[in-house]
């Protein structure tokens, strides 16, 4: 029975072949795990460059904004190389991946750091009320919730899993166009204006993550 | 609601797959990325790579091993078997792997674990145990289990946890390879104590025992080998299953 979910499910998504010709920039700084992103652009036939050089990123069509680490170390990277400056003038669609997400917030619990301030909203710790039933970090598959209607969220399935691996996470907002919950609710996804951001990681979240990868790039 | 997560694990022999795999639409059974690929479209949640013969002049092939996995497929995958050092983790996660595995090597030095979880972050980190019961007593072993240490497995596990690694990779060498079940007595101890995910090996032999290592051995995650690679029990029909069970899992 699951078989035939599955199936129906994947042919149901369907991939068109991006524009050979679109600039994707993706910022390199001091962030790990860059290179699965590259490939699942890669996968979508998709050409990018992993640039911290600020006209590079200025001209390209979109700009991804990945990250795994540390929020405090990260802030400071972007800040000595005026990185912070450049991602709160960008004009094209940016998308924001994991710690990308808490960056453009306000501000991080994670050794209390001001961050990109593109969305009006605070990151804070789980912390969970019981230990057996709730671990930190949130690793594993869980779902998007309460999708509103947006190009990014186009012909998604309902409640579709994205992988997630993080211990921090955003509180729900206005700008929160997918939720999950964790202990709590929290921000899957947020929108502003260009700016995109996705806590989970669509470079590793199957046909979904593809998915939302895929109409990133169709913006 | 966060799922129970399933992983065929993929024991790898300079490059290639061992342990005899038995899948038709294999045109090479004998290639990690085909196989991985399979298991990706069946709806396993993660991919473990272990590699059995790892030495240092092996670690070439197992990079570009990595790479090819890494390109091929969208969903995470550990990789694991004789990595011992910080350098050894960059190689492998500059490669392309989500996150590394290491077991002796953090037995010889634990030390390691907090240089690991600092450099790249705990989410990274797999602390695989293999425990095994000695007169009433679980202690952790080295070498594939035929080497017994004097770390009881609950302190270790423990230690692990506090050092920074982020999941631990728990085989009961007492059940691997029966397909009696897995070790929930001793999963479900561990699991509890601990505020890291435990994924839990060895014993896999029916459907009941994905069930059963979910809710009495409060797994986080279930790993297997031979009875996803000789198709004893499908990934779509066993999720199908836990579904039907009221076990949370991804569709």
């Amino acid at each position: 029975m699951t078989d035939v979910r599955c199936r129906v499910f994947a042919s149901d998504i369907g991939h068109q072949t991006p524009d050979n010709n679109m600039k994707i920039a993706v910022i390199k700084y001091n962030s790990g795990n860059v290179q699965s992103v590259l490939y699942a652009l890669e996968r979508l036939g998709a050409n990018a460059e992993l640039t911290d050089d600020p006209e590079v990123i200025r001209a390209a069509d979109k700009v991804i904004f990945p990250g795994q680490g540390e929020a405090s170390t990260a802030m400071r990277y972007l800040k000595e190389r005026k990185l912070d400056t450049l991602i709160k003038e960008l004009k094209q669609p940016f998308l924001g991946v994991c710690l990308g997400l808490q960056l453009l917030c306000e501000h991080s619990e994670e050794n209390d750091t001001e961050c990109l301030g593109i969305f009006p909203v605070k990151v804070k710790r789980f912390v969970p009320e019981n230990s057996q039933e709730f671990k930190v970090p949130h690793v594993g598959w869980n779902e998007l919730e309460n999708l509103v209607i947006n190009p990014l969220l186009k012909d998604l399935p309902a409640n579709p899993f994205v992988y997630y691996v993080h211990s921090f996470y955003a509180e729900l907002s206005e700008f929160t166009i997918a939720q999950t919950h964790y202990i709590h609710d929290f921000s899957g996804i947020l929108h502003r204006d260009n700016y995109y951001a996705i806590q989970a990681h669509p470079e590793k979240s199957g046909l979904v993550g593809e998915k939302l990868l895929e109409n990133f790039l169709s913006l | 609601m966060l799922t129970k997560r399933i992983i065929p694990c993929l024991d790898i022999k300079e490059g290639r797959t061992v342990k005899g795999v038995n899948f038709v639409e294999l045109r090479d059974a004998g290639d990690p990325v085909e196989l991985a690929k399979i298991y990706s479209d069946e709806g396993a949640d993660e991919l473990v790579f272990l590699d059995i013969t790892a030495t240092v002049d092996k670690r070439k092939t197992l990079a570009e091993l990595v790479t090819k996995v890494a390109k091929a497929i969208n969903i995470p995958f550990t990789v694991g078997g004789g990595i011992s050092t910080v350098e050894d983790v960059k190689f492998l996660l500059n490669a392309g792997a989500d996150k590394i595995s290491i077991n002796s090597a953090a037995v010889h030095n634990p030390q390691i674990i907090n240089e690991m979880a600092a450099e790249f972050g705990s989410q990274c980190i797999v602390v695989a145990i293999d425990t095994r019961n000695v007169d009433g007593i679980d202690f952790v072993h080295t070498h594939g289990g035929r080497q017994a240490t004097l770390l009881k497995t609950q302190e270790w596990a423990q230690e692990v946890c506090d050092r920074g690694a982020g999941e631990i990779l728990l085989t009961s060498m007492d059940h691997d390879g029966t397909k009696a079940g897995f070790s929930n007595e001793l999963l479900a101890e561990i699991s509890s104590a601990l505020s890291i995910p435990v994924i839990a090996s060895g014993g896999a032999g029916t459907m009941a025992h994905f069930k059963d290592v979910f809710t009495f051995g409060k797994a986080d995650a279930a790993l297997a080998a031979s009875i996803f690679h000789f198709k004893e029990i499908g990934i779509p029909k066993l999720k199908g299953f836990l579904s039907d069970s009221d076990i949370s899992i991804r569709k």
